[in-house]
């Protein structure tokens, strides 16, 4: 198509690494985040939490000594609406009513102008309490150890089916079958959860705070408080930090805030601190996955039977969605004739697990890596080969039996990652240097020795199947008063950097510099409903929206004026005269699919995704055979995101996600005891430092998706979802021993160590 | 308790109560937010100021600890609203959400005082008592390593062109020199301040 640019010749932002938009303000300390605000007469907010994890409510005493008269208690009797938190079911109370389902359950709250008085009085409340048998686990929650959802503990069951299971074994040379373990982790935003809410002179509600999805709490609150759209306002806040952790924990949050400002007429200020955030809030689900898989003596995979179990605590939640990405993950990158995959989530007397980066893929991706290397062993076949032989191809097709039409790049990331880490030498010169390693005996000096490991991940884009169509997001695009471009939508900004690639797209399609482009902090009064920034859509689907509302506003503008614009003086110029003359302009854009997208929710067959996005990890793990500590040395990263919009914040992307992953993988572990999590500390819940990272070269892979704007197809989850088994795979290497189970702590390594060389003497 | 201070190069006399946390002092006291809070014992750095120079994590230093003291905290890198060299380097990918930015500034501030050209191993270890969960360190430490070739060419362009101009410039700076050798040169992040908590 020709464009009628007047500015042809301008250099586009797409594809530069601009200045990062935000973090002007991030690094003089001016960005306002929750607690950096104190609005006149605020009180400060807290919660009175159940301690075990399971019981009836007997009574709740208040300590006579303490003086109530400036506390503010709320409990679920000062609820307005409905005491629940809106969500897919409407099972969550906001506060519990008499039956206790998890440890650290919000009973009450107190709010008090004065910070340390509010602790006291926190200490002052006595909740009495008949316990129940609770559920702890997995294992208990199916064996209906006592009921605590429904019928049978399943708050939700996926079947996926093709092909012919007992034909594929039939053809299998091998059979390997073997259970996988992940355990929950902890999203670690360095900013706590928290938000600030007031009632307004007219009964509105107005709740700002630290949060992923504006519409989800604005929905939540709807109901909570018995109030119409109009009279709920959410506002989001520069916030620290999210990677899935304030995707619907805010809602509950800025119930509870909402709450105690009705009651008491004043701002409330509700944060939580890191032992409250750790304790309280949602964490990745963990999860059992079974594989029983065959393979042709060439290495074809001719049969998947797997099994994923997920442990969705005492609620709902967002469970079945993420035991859904999770299912339709489950068979790796992988083409199989003849596949058979059962989910369930199940109940248990635990905090809701919920939205984490990934979203139900890393666990199940992290056995389908594994299980291909099982396979490739029971083969003696390499696991680089067995992956080359089985890898998607453009034509192949899913479980779901969705063909896979573009941007297909399972081979691509595959080869470009293994060339650049040397994996193929590396591993053979590795070999040979642990053989000396494992000479010399114990106590002469250090053992370590070392591996390497891959694995090859895909991930969908966007959200699953029809959710998109039912979202049917809007975004939006006017002119402001200073005629500057302005994006309207409820996409937040959480450090990813939307703010600036969305100037970056309709900077672009304008024709006008990102730096004229602002984009509206998201408040529900005043942006439309963009859905929620999750599912790595924010790019591809929400930024798809505003170029296209872009190029509207474009050819709008060149009607009023065809001389156009050269710059962006001229720009602003063309813009205010617009305002003035012909008044307001601005763009809505609702989301259409693709065509030739189909999907049915009841099979659960057809296109699960628009697109997949795909990953190659090749990570070295040095293994100290002593301490059993494993530490990743260097990670080579090639990621296939369609298109980077801005290749600096990408990059950024795939480091922080690889960290992320690599902790999950090594470090992290939330130990419970009586059903409350035990470490709630940032002492003993370990993140990764500057010192436990490896090196990372990434290689950004761009294949270009044709329904994606500029042909980007996302990349916030997708470098979450291979380290772990690439890490695995490296300890596998390094030491002989299948860690089948996540975290790789130097307590588990070690006690596999001792195992084999109690074998081995 | 009134404690006498100087913050970001201003005398300061703060009202507080002796053992309120320096965090507090600064944020709520003084309305300094820019310093944040993480985890309030000392693991993240996220409220990581300079005290005479030295980095301290500043939810675990009483407010009368600054009592004659300088005090450095995110808002004091600018000078005239032109951001440091540092502050710079940071716009490229070193901040993310932001929320670690101010405490890994001022950890890599005192650092580059320090050191002016750190190998990438120093200033992993620098900046291992600040934790990042968004970057995975690579854009953070390229930042810091940015700003400390971007100061060395500038202190070379300066020196033999104009004296008297360069001498002033160290001389802003040079206040905190003295306190910087003072600082151990392991002044190391990850055992700033490991404090035990009650469970």
């Amino acid at each position: 198509m020709v464009t009628r640019s007047p500015a042809v010749n301008r250099p586009r932002s797409i594809g530069r690494s601009v200045p990062k938009k935000d973090a002007a303000a991030k690094v003089t300390g001016a960005a306002l985040y929750v607690d950096d605000l104190s609005p006149e007469g605020l009180l400060h907010g807290a919660t009175v939490r159940s301690e075990i994890p399971a019981g009836r409510i007997t009574r709740i005493e208040f300590d006579s000594a303490f003086d109530w008269s400036q506390v503010t208690i709320v409990d679920h009797r000062d609820i307005p609406g409905n005491n629940c938190i809106a969500l897919i079911e409407y099972d969550q109370p906001a506060l519990v009513e008499n039956e206790i389902r998890h440890a650290d359950e919000p009973i009450l709250l107190l709010a008090h102008p004065d910070r340390e008085k509010l602790q006291q009085a926190l200490r002052a409340v006595k909740v009495h309490c008949e316990p129940l048998e609770a559920v702890l686990t997995m294992e208990r929650s199916i064996a209906c150890a006592r009921l605590v959802h429904a019928t049978d503990n399943v708050q939700k069951r996926f079947l996926i089916q093709r092909g012919d299971l007992e034909a594929g074994f039939a053809r299998a040379h091998k059979i390997v079958e073997r259970e996988y373990r992940v355990g929950h982790q902890e999203h670690l935003y360095i900013e706590n959860n928290g938000v600030i809410a007031r009632m307004e002179a007219d009964g509105s509600l107005v709740v700002e705070g630290s949060l992923q999805c504006p519409y989800y709490v604005h929905k939540a609150l709807m109901h909570l408080m018995g109030l119409p759209a109009e009279k709920v306002r959410v506002v989001q806040t520069v916030t620290g930090g999210g990677f899935g952790g304030k995707e619907e924990y805010p809602s509950m949050i800025s119930a509870h805030a909402a709450l105690l400002a009705r009651k008491s007429g004043r701002p409330v200020k509700l944060i939580y601190d890191r032992m409250e955030d750790i304790a309280a809030t949602t964490k990745r689900h963990p999860a059992i996955v079974r594989h029983r898989s065959g393979v042709t003596e060439e290495g074809e995979l001719v049969a998947q039977d797997i099994d994923v179990i997920m442990d969705g605590g005492a609620y709902v939640t967002l469970s079945p969605v993420v035991l859904s990405r999770g299912i339709l993950h489950a068979g790796g990158p992988y083409r199989c004739p003849n596949v058979r995959i059962t989910g369930r989530a199940v109940a248990t007397n635990t905090p809701p697990n919920g939205a984490f980066r990934g979203f139900g893929a890393p666990q199940t991706l992290f056995a389908a890596e594994l299980h291909m290397d099982h396979l490739a062993e029971s083969l003696g076949m390499d696991p680089l080969e067995i992956r080359r032989r089985n890898l998607y191809r453009l034509g192949d097709v899913t479980p779901t039996g969705q063909v896979l039409r573009e941007s297909v790049s399972a081979s691509e990331c595959l080869e470009k990652a293994v060339k650049v880490s040397g994996y193929v030498k590396r591993r053979k010169a590795l070999d040979a240097a642990n053989r000396k390693a494992l000479a010399r005996p114990a106590g002469k000096g250090p053992r370590k020795v070392r591996g390497i490991g891959l694995s090859l991940v895909h991930h969908g884009a966007g959200f699953t199947g029809s959710g998109e169509v039912k979202l049917a997001s809007i975004a939006s695009l006017d002119l402001s008063p200073e005629g500057r471009p302005r994006a309207l939508a409820a996409s937040t900004e959480i450090g990813q950097g939307t703010v600036t690639i969305f100037s970056q797209m309709i900077g672009d399609a304008l024709q006008v510099s990102h730096d004229l482009v602002e984009v509206a902090q998201p408040d529900t009064l005043r942006v439309p409903n963009s859905g929620p920034t999750v599912a790595s859509r924010t790019c591809m689907v929400v930024g798809g929206l505003l170029s296209q509302a872009a190029a509207d506003m474009r050819a709008r503008l060149l009607e009023f004026d065809p001389r156009g614009w050269s710059d962006d003086r001229s720009f602003r110029k063309l813009a205010l005269r617009h305002l003035k003359e012909r008044g307001a302009l601005r763009i809505d854009r609702q989301y259409q699919p693709p065509s030739g997208i189909e999907w049915n929710d009841d099979t659960y067959t057809g296109d699960a995704y628009g697109v997949f996005a795909w990953a190659c990890n090749v990570i070295e793990v040095e293994v100290d055979l002593d301490t059993g500590d494993a530490r990743p040395v260097e990670v080579v990263t090639a990621n296939d995101v369609g298109k980077a919009i801005h290749p600096r914040l990408a990059e950024g992307q795939i480091e922080g996600g690889v960290s992320q992953a690599l902790g999950w993988a090594i470090l992290e572990e939330l130990r419970w005891k009586d059903g409350r999590v035990w470490n709630q500390q940032l002492t003993n819940y370990i993140i990764p430092t500057s010192m436990d990272c490896p090196p990372m070269k990434v290689i950004v892979v761009e294949n270009p998706y044709s329904g994606g704007p500029f042909g980007a197809k996302g990349v916030g989850e997708l470098p979450m979802d291979g380290p772990a088994p690439a890490v695995v795979a490296a300890v596998r290497h390094a030491t002989g021993q299948w860690m089948d189970e996540i975290p790789i702590s130097p307590e588990r390594l070690l006690e596999k160590l001792a195992r084999l060389e109690e074998a081995l003497t | 308790m009134k404690i006498r201070c100087r913050v970001n190069g201003v005398s300061r006399e703060v009202e507080t109560p002796p053992m309120v946390r320096l965090l507090d002092m600064l944020r709520e006291t003084l309305r300094l937010t820019g310093t944040k809070e993480g985890c309030g014992e000392g693991e993240c750095g996220a409220c990581t100021v300079l005290l005479n120079g030295q980095p301290v994590n500043s939810c675990l230093v009483p407010a009368c600890h600054a009592e004659g003291a300088s005090i450095v905290t995110v808002e004091g890198l600018s000078k005239r609203g032109k951001l440091s060299p540092l502050q710079e380097a940071f716009l490229h990918g070193g901040a993310q959400c932001g929320i670690c930015t101010p405490g890994m500034l001022m950890a890599a501030q005192a650092l580059l005082q320090e050191n002016g050209a750190p190998k990438e191993a120093v200033i992993r270890e620098a900046l291992a008592g600040n934790l990042c969960r968004c970057t995975g360190y690579v854009k953070i430490v390229e930042a810091v390593r940015e700003a400390a070739k971007v100061t060395r060419a500038a202190a070379a362009a300066k020196k033999p062109a104009r004296k008297k101009k360069a001498a002033g410039k160290e001389k802003a700076g040079g206040k905190q020199k003295p306190a910087m050798k003072k600082a151990a040169r392991k002044k190391p992040a990850t055992s700033r301040g490991k404090r035990a908590r009650r469970a």
